[in-house]
């Protein structure tokens, strides 16, 4: 290939075929152009003529100029003209393509993905074989080379893994053996393992790195301070000021996950970090599972929330406030102290608190709960809460667990306690024993100074032993445990204050709250706590971000969580263990992003596909419209532009010429120019007033021009008749259009039904309806009667029922006999229109309708009927044209008439019946009233 | 031995054109409003005349009885004089005459022929007896002739460029000729220098088509006669315009002379011209000098 700046030529060859254009120069310009035989009788006259200029034959310069542009560009043409070429990386060995993989990839792991293919396709032409492989999940073998388009094959399958590539990748890529080039397809971070890779890569051959230049931000793990939540952003390359939002993600109170809060985070120019500090209620907080950055889809920017980010709720309660002011004395007093910097603490009543759920609750020196109480504190340890209790010195004389076992004590107690090591006693104070070790406290360093004065003593009990948890020297329990339900009761058996142990004051204490999972420790465990506990994933995160259940997964050492490091062996999610879960994210808290950086040496070429764009297609269009140009001045030129037989040809050559250009020029010029405002209101008022000077009957326009026609040329029937025999008027009638006409001004609408009329919009609803609650009639004709009775499956009856459905339309009945409209005007039982079918629908008569004494009709006093439903067609049997002539027979002969007039009685029965409601009902109350006028 | 089958189509193909130039021809003819032509004086003829009182030399049984007896001098009817004049049609049918620059234009041939139907029509309801020239035709009165007149017209001619032909004229006679008269002009002079000698008068129609009037041609051309038998190469024709058209009018003026000379009258006919108007034209001409 050639090429010439950004311009590649495929067959440059071809280029010595320029230098025929003017050997083709001198021959077209020594033709003549072809003469045109003529048929012409005045022949005779021309006879003996001659040319003056023989020279004038000659194809003119211009036309011989446009002949060689047009040659020259499809001899441009075939050379192939490639825009953007690729360049040719040249070598023709097999081609690795290695890609990295990681979570950085996932954001524009298509374009990649795209990228990949472009290569395959390069090596493909070059008829190169390639091997794919992702560096974060290396294949177990070397690459199998094959087939560049059988590689292609397996594209769909490739994806990012959400961690690094690690020692796997290194290794793999130093098994390697043969020769091949290498194209690498990096993410752009920077990590250790790039160097031994790219050096294990150039063992074999060429390594190209494709990379593009983007900011790849991660978020690291939470951090919890001072009751402000604080998720650090990280960003490479460092650029000029930035701004993210991060989003904290979990669950609502319904249950369904949604974006709890928002938080921005604002880099400063050159910063690598940035935070975004979410300000949360502790009950939201509590409630987070996860934050991200908005908008980046991949797992370094989403960093999960595990125990360490929930404080628990505690409450702690107190026997009572009889002790004020001395506040070192409070039973409480320590116990804040320990919890207030890892937990959130609730007091209150035992009433308030419970609803709260509390994590645990913390009974000091509490002895008798109300009984109430007692059982709802008990239904939540029973669910799962942690009560855990202190003795003292109300404990020590109550009789709480006296005789039997109380609900919400661990142990039975005996009477009175003891006292060790006072002035008044016996004996040293005691100290601590060493924790046993299926005690939680096990491993726990018992500080020196611990000692007890006084405890409640534990009731002997064969179950006693198991219960204990902690004790002291003489082997009387100090702590004793029992599990209730999904729950449990711990009891301390001194107080929470130092009245009665040194306990409180020393830093087991807190140990100790923390083993029992009352408070939350800052870190994690340590590595000899995970050593030999198994976890479980619960959820896992992809290399997009997002979450996925992990139920399949299974159980992982807990020594890799001590330093978790995501890897194909633990891949970044949600771990459970037996109390707590931990979080493994992508990125630690220490996380840095860098720039990847290349020795010189290798070229780094943007991800960015250039399209290759060849110009041949254009080249060979532009040639084709000069020569059609040269078509055009050939014919100019011969004369067969002008003069006879000339209009076909340069009709069509013109034709061709102007339609392409013709089409969008068209549409630019058709497109409808935004509605005037002020005319369009003229408009509406116009239309207002039309509707509004007079009464005037209106028909939906159903979009089938006929249908409309003999609706419109029934209601101007219809309205003639009116005009003719009441005292109604009805000006001409008019058509509306559901979506756009305001219905309000029309007493009655006649809605004929097509099977293929449009469902009106919402919005043409939402006004039916108005329509209809606000007094409006429609009557629907389906114009089906002589096909199928009422509901009968005609398509227009079909789609009666779906234009129907959205309407608001009261319970109906078929007509009833008494209906007012068979006496509106004319005395009718028949209401035919074309068609004489009795099937009419009307709202139905409330079911209290009483029949009046004297009278033929029942009392129907209230509303008019919103709708009346048919089928016989009468817009056909009402049509006149405008010279009055019927436009459609009805029926036969005198009996046809007869049908007509007595269509013509229901239109202006039901015409009266819209304007007058139910006046004619009203007549009921005849009798009524002459006797109160005394008649 | 000819196929009958074939004979029989061509016979058809041949008389196609028949009905429609009779009824065009007799759709023309309707245009022109007749009047009886007589020769305005007493004569020999159907339609009365004048009374006049009756001389020696009028036979008794010539007396008008019924106006003799209204006056004591006997009357006698004179009837007009009406003698049926000889009219001799010739309408071009050569190659040259199959020639028309648009599809929405006649032949200048159909509308010859049109023109001489129409005519001989007029003539022959004004009593006259019409013929044809060429293909001969004696001259008759009535509508059989104009049947047999249309059959014989619709023949096309010989040759590239049609020459009346007179010597079937009888003396006296009237005579017809459509042409373009584009051919060479010596044999149509002699012709009728030949006719003029035997008192024969008429009419020249020049049926040109508006091309040829305009030359519209441009660029290099080769023209060709109707026959193909003349030829003329230009690598100009708009060049030529000016020149040709010089010589077209010289054709005209040149036919005119001869008119002039001859005593006949002419008319350059367009195709693109009202037939009608061309129709009352001929009329007019074969009635002066009545």
């Amino acid at each position: 290939m050639l090429t010439l700046g950004p311009l590649g030529l495929t067959a440059p060859w071809l280029l010595l075929g320029l230098a025929a254009l003017p050997i083709l120069w001198l021959i077209l310009r020594a033709v003549p152009p072809a003469p045109i035989r003529r048929r012409f009788p005045g022949v005779a006259l021309l006879l003996g003529l001659r040319d003056e200029d023989s020279q004038s034959d000659r194809t003119p310069w211009w036309l011989l100029l446009l002949r060689m542009l047009a040659v020259a560009l499809v001899i441009l043409a075939f050379a192939g003209p490639i825009l953007n070429p690729r360049a040719d990386a040249g070598g023709t060995g097999p081609v690795l393509i290695v890609a990295d993989g990681s979570w950085a990839d996932a954001r524009d792991w298509t374009s990649r993905r795209e990228r990949i293919a472009t290569l395959l396709d390069e090596a493909a032409a070059d008829g190169r074989p390639a091997a794919v492989a992702i560096l974060t999940e290396p294949p177990s073998g070397p690459p199998v080379f094959t087939d560049a388009r059988a590689a292609q094959q397996t594209l769909a399958g490739l994806e990012p893994a959400p961690w690094a590539p690690g020692d796997a990748a290194t290794a793999w890529a130093e098994a390697l053996e043969g020769d091949f080039d290498t194209i690498w397809l990096s993410d752009g971070l920077e990590r250790d393992s790039r160097e031994a890779l790219l050096a294990a890569f150039e063992d074999h051959g060429a390594v190209r790195v494709f990379q593009s230049p983007r900011t790849t931000f991660g978020l690291r793990p939470a951090l919890h301070e001072e009751g402000t939540v604080d998720l650090p952003v990280i960003r490479t390359p460092v650029g000029p000021e930035a701004q993210v939002t991060v989003a904290a993600l979990g669950l609502d109170p319904a249950g369904i996950e949604r974006q709890l809060e928002t938080a921005a985070a604002d880099f400063a120019p050159g910063e690598p970090v940035a935070n975004a500090a979410f300000d949360l209620p502790p009950e939201l907080r509590n409630r987070v599972t996860r934050f991200e950055i908005v908008g980046q889809r991949s797992a370094g920017a989403v960093t999960l929330a595990d125990d360490s980010l929930r404080r628990r709720e505690i409450a702690l309660i107190d026997g009572g406030s009889d002790r004020e002011g001395l506040e070192l004395l409070s039973p409480l007093y320590y116990l804040r102290e320990a919890l207030a910097p890892t937990a959130d603490l609730i007091e209150g009543p035992l009433t308030d608190i419970l609803p709260a759920n509390p994590d645990a609750i913390i009974l000091a020196d509490v002895a008798q709960l109300a009984d109430g109480e007692a059982q709802a504190v008990r239904e939540w340890v029973e669910g799962g809460g942690l009560l855990v209790r202190f003795a003292g010195p109300r404990l020590a004389s109550s009789d709480v667990g006296r005789e039997a076992e109380d609900p919400l004590m661990p142990v039975r107690l005996r009477a009175g306690g003891r006292s060790v090591g006072g002035a008044m006693s016996w004996g040293e104070p005691k100290t601590l024993a060493p924790f046993p070790e299926e005690s939680p406290f096990f491993g726990l360093p018992i500080p020196d100074d611990v000692e007890v004065t006084a405890q409640v003593m534990a009731q002997p009990d064969p179950t006693l032993a198991a219960r204990v948890i902690a004790q002291l020297t003489d082997g009387t329990p100090l702590v004793t445990r029992e599990a209730a339900g999904e729950g449990q009761i711990v009891l301390f058996h001194v107080t929470a204050n130092a009245e009665w142990s040194t306990l409180p004051l020393s830093g087991l204490f807190v140990q100790m709250l923390e083993r029992l999972a009352i408070s939350t420790r800052g870190a994690r465990p340590s590595a000899e706590d995970l050593e030999g506990t198994v976890w479980t994933p619960e959820e896992l995160l992809d290399a997009y971000g997002r979450l996925f259940d992990a139920d399949t997964m299974p159980g992982i050492d807990g020594a890799l969580l001590a330093e978790p490091e995501p890897g194909p062996d633990l891949p970044p999610g949600l771990y459970a263990g037996e109390e707590r879960r931990i979080a493994v994210n992508v990125l630690g808290p220490e996380a840095t992003l860098g720039p990847a950086s290349w020795p010189a040496r290798i070229a780094v070429e943007g991800l960015a596909v250039v399209r290759e764009l060849p110009l041949k297609g254009w080249l060979l269009v532009g040639a084709a419209a000069l020569l059609m140009l040269d078509v055009l001045a050939s014919l100019a030129l011969s004369g067969r532009l002008r003069g006879p037989r000339a209009a076909g040809g340069a009709a069509v050559v013109l034709l061709a010429l102007m339609l392409a250009p013709a089409g969008p020029a068209r549409a630019q010029g058709e497109a409808p120019a935004a509605p005037d405002s002020e005319t369009a209101s003229a408009d509406l008022d116009a239309f207002a007033i039309e509707a509004t000077s007079n009464v005037v009957l209106a028909h939906v326009l159903t979009g089938d021009p006929e249908v409309d026609a003999t609706a419109e040329a029934g209601l101007r029937g219809l309205g003639r008749v009116l005009y003719a025999r009441t005292s109604i008027e009805p000006a001409e009638p008019m058509g509306i259009d559901l979506e756009r006409d305001e219905l309000a001004f029309f007493p009655f609408l006649y809605w004929p039904v097509t099977a293929d009329q449009p469902i009106p919009s919402r919005e043409a609803y939402q006004r039916l309806n108005r329509y209809l609650r606000g007094g409006g009639m429609i009557l629907f004709d389906t114009r089906d009667a002589d096909l199928g009775g009422f509901g009968s499956s005609t398509p227009e009856g079909r789609h009666l029922q779906a234009l129907a459905r959205p309407l608001d339309i009261p319970p109906i009945e078929p007509l009833p006999e008494d209906h007012v409209l068979t006496r509106t005007f004319y005395l009718l039982q028949a209401f035919p229109g074309r068609f004489n079918s009795r099937d009419i629908w009307v709202e139905s008569a409330p079911a209290d309708a009483a029949l009046a004494e004297g009278m033929p009709f029942r009392e129907l006093n209230d509303g008019v009927t919103p709708v009346v439903i048919g089928g016989n067609d009468w817009a056909a049997a009402w049509a006149v044209d405008e010279s009055g002539q019927w436009l459609f027979p009805v029926g036969r002969g005198m009996a046809g008439e007869r049908q007509r007039e007595m269509a013509y009685r229901f239109g202006v029965n039901l015409i009266m019946h819209v304007l007058t409601g139910n006046y004619k009902s009203d007549q009921v109350h005849v009798p009524a009233l002459l006797e109160r006028l005394g008649q | 031995m000819s196929d009958p089958l074939a004979l029989r189509a061509g016979a058809e193909t041949l008389a196609a054109p028949l009905p429609p130039l009779l009824a065009e021809a007799e759709h023309l003819a309707a245009a022109v409003l007749l009047g009886e032509h007589g020769r305005r004086r007493a004569g020999l003829g159907d339609t009365f005349w004048q009374y006049r009182p009756a001389m020696d030399h009028d036979e008794t049984r010539a007396i008008d009885w019924r106006r003799s007896a209204r006056s004591d001098t006997t009357f006698v009817q004179d009837k007009e004089w009406q003698i049926a004049q000889s009219v001799m049609v010739w309408a071009d049918g050569a190659a040259s005459m199959d020639f028309a620059s648009r599809k929405d234009l006649p032949t200048k041939a159909t509308r010859a022929r049109t023109l001489a139907l129409a005519a001989a029509i007029l003539m022959s309801r004004a009593g006259e007896r019409v013929g044809l020239a060429w293909p001969e035709l004696a001259p008759r009165r009535g509508e059989a002739q104009v049947a047999r007149m249309a059959a014989l017209l619709a023949e096309a001619g010989e040759g590239e460029y049609g020459v009346p032909e007179t010597r079937s004229a009888p003396a006296h006679s009237r005579a017809l000729f459509l042409s373009d008269f584009l051919g060479p002009p010596e044999p149509v002079e002699e012709a009728l220098g030949r006719a003029a000698d035997r008192e024969v008068r008429g009419a020249l129609v020049m049926v040109l088509d508006p091309a040829e009037e305009a030359f519209p041609f441009d660029g290099r051309t080769i023209f060709e006669s109707m026959g193909g038998t003349i030829r003329h190469e230009t690598l100009k024709a708009g060049d030529l315009r000016g020149r040709y058209l010089e010589r077209l009018a010289e054709r005209k003026d040149r036919m005119t002379v001869l008119g002039r000379v001859t005593g006949w009258q002419v008319l350059v006919h367009h195709t693109d011209q009202s037939a009608a108007s061309a129709l009352l034209w001929i009329y007019n001409a074969l009635e002066r000098r009545r």
